[in-house]
C-alpha cells in the first residue's frame, strides 16, 4: 500500500519535472532552430550555447507583476492559464515511456488523454473570453474552431488504430508493435493498407491540435496582436507556453506510440526508454522544423482542409480497416 | 454496507475506507458548488464553467465507482465537446452580453420555496426510507464488458439512440441549409 503511494508520488514529481523541464528547454529548441532556419543566430548568449536562456526567461517571467485588465473577469481569468497546464500534466501519468517506465497504466488510456486534452480548447476559451479584448475571443473562437475540427479526424484515426489491436491501454499498443520497424502501424499491412496515410493525418492533425504554425491562427500575431493571450503577462503567459509544449511532447509521445513502435528498436534490439525519447524528440524536431519553414494557412483553408479532405479520408480508412479486418 | 452503521463503528480517518470517503465527499462537494456556479452565475460563460466544475465532480465519480471507461466519456463527450459548443454558441451569439434577468417565472417567490422543501423532502424521505441491497459485482466495468453489453443484452436500446443521434444530425442539416439559402 504505501509503495504504490509512494510510487503515485513518485511519479507525480518526474511528470510535472519532465513537463516543466521540457516546456523551458524546448523554447530553447525552437529559439535555436527557427535562428538556423532563417540563417540568424538565435539565442547564444547566456550560457553555452545560450544553455541558461531558459532560466533567466523562467526567472524574469516569475518576477514580473500579474497584471488583471480592467474590465477583465477576474476568476476566469487567473483560471485560464492554470487550466492550460494541469490537464497536459495529468495527460503524462498514462504515457508508457519504457515497459517499466509508466505511473499508470489505464485500460482507456488513449481516451484519458483525449478527455483532458479537450479541456484544453476550454482554457482557451476562457482566456479569450474573460480578458475582454476582441482580438483576444476573436482568436479564441478561431482555436476552438480549430480545436474542434481537428479532433474528428484525430479520434477517427485513432478508432483505426483501436480496432486493429484490439485494446485502448497504450501500453498494449505499443507492445503489439514490437520487434522492428516493419511490425510499425506506419508500415501498411494488409488489414490496413492505408496506414501511412492515417500517420500523415494524425500528425497533421496533431499539428493543428497543439496549436503550431502552419495553423496557428489562434495566435496569429499579424492579425491579432498575440491571439487570445494577449492581456496576459509575467507567470499567467508563462503557463500558456508551457502548456503548448507540454502539449506537444504529450502529441509526439501518442504519434510514436500509436505509429512508431513506441519504445521499440528500429531492428528489434534492446528496446528501452532511449529509443522512446530519441523518436520523440525527433517529431519535435520535425514540428520546430515545419513551423519554420511554412507560412500561415487562412481560416477558411485551414478549416476546408479538415472538413473537406481528412474528415473523408479517415473515415474510408475506418470502413476499409473494418471490412478487411473482417476479411482476414 | 448497511447505510445505518454507528458513528463509532464508522472506519477511521486515516484507514482506507476512511479516505475513501473523504474523496467521495471531495468529489460530492465539487459536484454540487459546480451545479450551484451553474445556476447561480449572472455571466453566461462563468456559468458553464459551473458546468464543467460539476461534470468533472460527477465523472470523478464514475472512477470513484470503477468505471473509467464511462468517467473519461464523460470528460470527452459532456466537457470536451457539450461544455464547448455551449461557449462557442454563447460567444458567437453575444460577446458584449450585458447582465439581463428576464421576467419572473411563475416558480418564483414562495411557490419556488414550497416547492424546492417539498423535493428535498421527498428525496430525504426516499434515501432514508429505502433499504439498500449491496448488489454484486456484475463485471469489472471495462471497454469490452461494456461493449459486450451494449451489443447484446441492450442491443435494442442502442439501436434507438443510434436513431435518436440520426435524427437529430439530420435536423441540424436541414435547418443549416435553410439558413444558407436566404
Amino acid at each position: 500500500m504505501s509503495l504504490t503511494v509512494l510510487n503515485a508520488i513518485i511519479a507525480v514529481v518526474i511528470a510535472i519535472g519532465f513537463a516543466a523541464l521540457n516546456a523551458a528547454y524546448l523554447v530553447w529548441a525552437e529559439r535555436r532552430g527557427a535562428g538556423r532556419i532563417q540563417r540568424r543566430p538565435g539565442p547564444n548568449v547566456n550560457g553555452p550555447l545560450g544553455l541558461l536562456q531558459p532560466l533567466a526567461d523562467g526567472a524574469k517571467l516569475m518576477t514580473k507583476q500579474l497584471m488583471i485588465p480592467g474590465g477583465a473577469d477576474k476568476a476566469l481569468f487567473m483560471v485560464a492559464p492554470v487550466l492550460a497546464m494541469a490537464p497536459a500534466i495529468m495527460s503524462f501519468v498514462t504515457i508508457p515511456f519504457s515497459d517499466v517506465i509508466v505511473a499508470k497504466s489505464m485500460d482507456v488510456g488513449v481516451l484519458m488523454i483525449f478527455a483532458f486534452a479537450s479541456l484544453g480548447s476550454m482554457s482557451i476559451l476562457f482566456a479569450g473570453w474573460s480578458s475582454r479584448n476582441k482580438y483576444g475571443v476573436m482568436a479564441s473562437v478561431r482555436a476552438v474552431s480549430q480545436a474542434i475540427s481537428y479532433e474528428v479526424p484525430m479520434l477517427i484515426t485513432v478508432i483505426t488504430i483501436v480496432m486493429m489491436t484490439g485494446s485502448m491501454n497504450l501500453h498494449d499498443l505499443a507492445v503489439s508493435q514490437a520487434g522492428g520497424f516493419w511490425h510499425w502501424n506506419i508500415i501498411p499491412s494488409l488489414a490496413s493498407p492505408l496506414m501511412p496515410v492515417s500517420f500523415l493525418i494524425f500528425f497533421i492533425c496533431s499539428l493543428a491540435e497543439t496549436n503550431r504554425a502552419p495553423f496557428d491562427l489562434g495566435e496569429a500575431e499579424s492579425e491579432l496582436v498575440a491571439g487570445f493571450h494577449t492581456e496576459y503577462g509575467s507567470m499567467g503567459f508563462g503557463l500558456f507556453f508551457m502548456g503548448e509544449y507540454a502539449n506537444i511532447v504529450i502529441g509526439a509521445s501518442l504519434i510514436t506510440i500509436l505509429f512508431l513502435g513506441g519504445w521499440g528498436c528500429p531492428f528489434g534490439l534492446f528496446p528501452s526508454v532511449f529509443w522512446f525519447l530519441l523518436k520523440i524528440y525527433l517529431l519535435i524536431a520535425t514540428f520546430i522544423w515545419i513551423r519554420w519553414t511554412f507560412p500561415r494557412t487562412t481560416i477558411y483553408g485551414l478549416l476546408n482542409l479538415s472538413w473537406k479532405i481528412l474528415i473523408p479520408i479517415s473515415l474510408f480508412n475506418l470502413l476499409l480497416t473494418a471490412g478487411l479486418l473482417k476479411v482476414f | 454496507m448497511n447505510p445505518t452503521v454507528a458513528l463509532s463503528q464508522a472506519p477511521g480517518l486515516l484507514t482506507a475506507d476512511g479516505l475513501a470517503g473523504v474523496v467521495f465527499l471531495i468529489m460530492l462537494a465539487t459536484t454540487i458548488i459546480g451545479g450551484i456556479i451553474a445556476c447561480n452565475a449572472e455571466r453566461l460563460v462563468r456559468a458553464v464553467a459551473g458546468l464543467i466544475v460539476c461534470f468533472i465532480g460527477v465523472a470523478a465519480m464514475y472512477y470513484y465507482l470503477n468505471s473509467p471507461f464511462v468517467a473519461m466519456m464523460q470528460m470527452l463527450i459532456y466537457v470536451g465537446a457539450v461544455c464547448i459548443t455551449i461557449a462557442f454558441a454563447i460567444m458567437l451569439a453575444s460577446p458584449e452580453e450585458n447582465k439581463k434577468h428576464g421576467p419572473a417565472g411563475p416558480l418564483s417567490g414562495p411557490l419556488g420555496i414550497v416547492t424546492a422543501g417539498l423535493v428535498t423532502f421527498g428525496m430525504g424521505a426516499m434515501a432514508l426510507k429505502t433499504d439498500f441491497i449491496p448488489m454484486p459485482k456484475i463485471n469489472m466495468g471495462t471497454v469490452e464488458n461494456i461493449g459486450v453489453e451494449l451489443l447484446t443484452t441492450y442491443s435494442m436500446v442502442f439501436e434507438l439512440v443510434s436513431i435518436v443521434l440520426l435524427i437529430s444530425i439530420i435536423g441540424a442539416l436541414v435547418i443549416a441549409r435553410q439558413g444558407r439559402s436566404k
